[in-house]
């Protein structure tokens, strides 16, 4: 403390003061957000059951969160994103190295997978259910898809930026390709890759939901629109309070594994 | 001039290389297929695909449905730039809402918004206010992000300079920080605008409402394989190529800036 410059000691107290008002604001927004919403709900102005009031929506959360079904279909849909996660991360990974291994490879494939990055996902489904069938392997493809772009991208770029020393050393001990891979190329690329990862999982969260949505008889997507057909939207509102929670707490987990590599 | 060309054949014989290896690809499919070694009803022959262009474009009245889809894209682009741009100036000029609001906002882009359709559905009836509204609230996030981001990085020295000429507060962000921010503030643009056709497209396709999306999806139920295969197609040849226009045009703005 007593090394601090003085300019510093001085910046203090205002960032400090800063930081208050932020949270003090963050607080006031909440507040108006829930007082706000409560008064549209018991306004009268809309239908009462189109907005709810928070009460009954938070009863509905407590009610789901003791429901079985809802574990169950919990339980199906984490294993549709963890397959497609995994599957779509190891084949955007092997293709990320081939394609940022070399210049030629590169500039004759990657604008394909750039280009083919960015288009909506979902127009893939009808295919995937002709390939896979209704279940779940369908969702599986569709959401190893959307996170395959995002991971050959990062991991293609994040072998342009290894250091050139590490791969000349690994060439000099003669490295097969397979031991370049697992003691240079990965180690040295940690943070695009779960950077990448972390990505691929938001694109198939959404892309596997999106997809049980449209055709499923299981899953947290099934369970919305099954919850949407009965018209009960306390329990709709919750249900997509906690999937947007529950996916938030998976990208911030991944984010925070990422952040701790660097 | 030597030197250009030099780099030119750099990327064009990979470029060619890569065209081949596709139009290869797709020549072994159609052979896998022909020999029956690969299922026709599943996968159709890309040969059935090219031609079924014509067809849906003909039949299917593909340049009303473009227009539909163009429409609700349009408006929702617009109104995301109304929208958006303001509210990333007014988080720039009070630092402490900024400060409050803005990891608030980063994790709005990072929300699966898209889900909440039944939700939109029964807010605004299945109609294309749904996919416009729904489009906005997926791509707002990018644009206030990065139009504040453009406004924070202007250079202290031009702010300096429009104080030292005594500016009002609307000319020094009309003449100063305003141009200056332009570049990031397009970037923002183009990942708003990004964001705002996957999320036409898409919920057209999962509410099965207007136009390309909509395509795809009457296409699949009626199991004309090759009609789905060229919508989907057709799509992605619309989204590839609204996103190259966005890159060349974000470059042109940063070069000028």
């Amino acid at each position: 403390m007593s090394h601090a410059p003085l300019s510093t000691l001085a910046y203090l107290p205002k960032a400090k003061k800063n930081m208050h008002t932020a949270h003090l604001i963050r607080a006031v927004t909440l507040a108006l957000l829930i007082i706000g919403w409560e008064i549209l709900a018991r306004s009268g102005l809309l239908l009462r059951d189109v907005v709810p009031s928070l009460v009954t929506i938070i009863a509905s959360m407590g009610k789901l969160i003791i429901n079985p079904l809802f574990y169950s279909n919990l339980s199906i849909t984490s294993f549709e994103v963890i397959m497609a996660l995994a599957i779509g991360s190891v084949l955007g990974i092997i293709c990320g190295i081939i394609i940022g291994s070399s210049a030629f490879l590169s500039a004759a494939f990657e604008p394909y997978i750039y280009y083919m990055s960015p288009t909506p996902r979902i127009i893939f489904f009808p295919v995937m259910i002709m390939w896979f069938g209704v279940g779940s392997p369908s969702k599986i493809a569709l959401g190893a898809l959307s996170c395959f772009f995002t991971m050959a991208l990062s991991t293609a770029d994040g072998m342009r930026q290894i250091d050139k020393v590490l791969i000349r050393v690994g060439r000099s001990f003669r490295a097969s390709l397979w031991h370049m891979a697992i003691k240079i190329y990965l180690p040295a690329m940690r943070t695009p890759i779960l950077n990448g990862i972390r990505l691929g999982f938001g694109t198939a969260v959404i892309t596997a939901l999106l997809a049980e949505t449209k055709l499923s008889n299981q899953g947290l997507g099934f369970m919305i629109m099954q919850i949407y057909s009965r018209f009960d939207m306390p329990t709709l509102y919750a249900l997509l309070i906690i999937v947007f929670i529950l996916a938030g707490l998976g990208n911030a987990v991944l984010g925070a594994l990422a952040g701790s590599q660097k | 001039m030597h030197m250009a060309n030099v780099m030119k054949n750099d990327r064009l014989i990979p470029m060619l290389c890569g065209a081949l290896c596709v139009v290869g690809a797709f020549g072994v499919l159609e052979l896998l297929l022909r020999f029956d070694i690969i299922n026709r009803y599943i996968v159709p022959l890309p040969s059935d695909v090219l031609g079924a262009f014509g067809r849906i474009v003909v039949e299917e009245d593909v340049l009303a449905r473009c227009r539909e889809t163009a429409y609700e894209m349009g408006v929702s682009a617009i109104l995301v730039i109304l929208i958006g741009i303001p509210i990333g100036a007014v988080l720039y000029r009070f630092d402490s809402l900024r400060k409050a609001l803005e990891d608030w906002i980063a994790a709005l882009a990072a929300a699966p918004i898209v889900l909440a359709f039944p939700l939109f559905l029964v807010l605004f009836g299945r109609s294309s206010t749904t996919v416009i509204v729904m489009s906005i609230a997926n791509g707002l996030a990018p644009i206030i992000l990065k139009t504040t981001e453009g406004l924070m990085s202007t250079r202290p020295v031009l702010i300096n300079v429009g104080k030292s000429l005594r500016l009002s507060q609307r000319q020094m962000f009309w003449s100063i920080l305003f141009p200056s921010a332009l570049p990031l503030i397009f970037t923002g643009i183009r990942l708003s605008w990004t964001f705002v056709l996957i999320s036409v497209v898409g919920v057209e396709f999962l509410i099965n409402l207007g136009g390309l999306g909509q395509l795809i999806n009457d296409l699949a139920e009626r199991y004309d394989m090759a009609g789905t295969y060229a919508a989907i197609g057709f799509v992605i040849l619309v989204s590839v190529v609204f996103f190259v226009c966005l890159e060349h045009i974000e470059r042109v703005m940063g070069r000028r800036a």
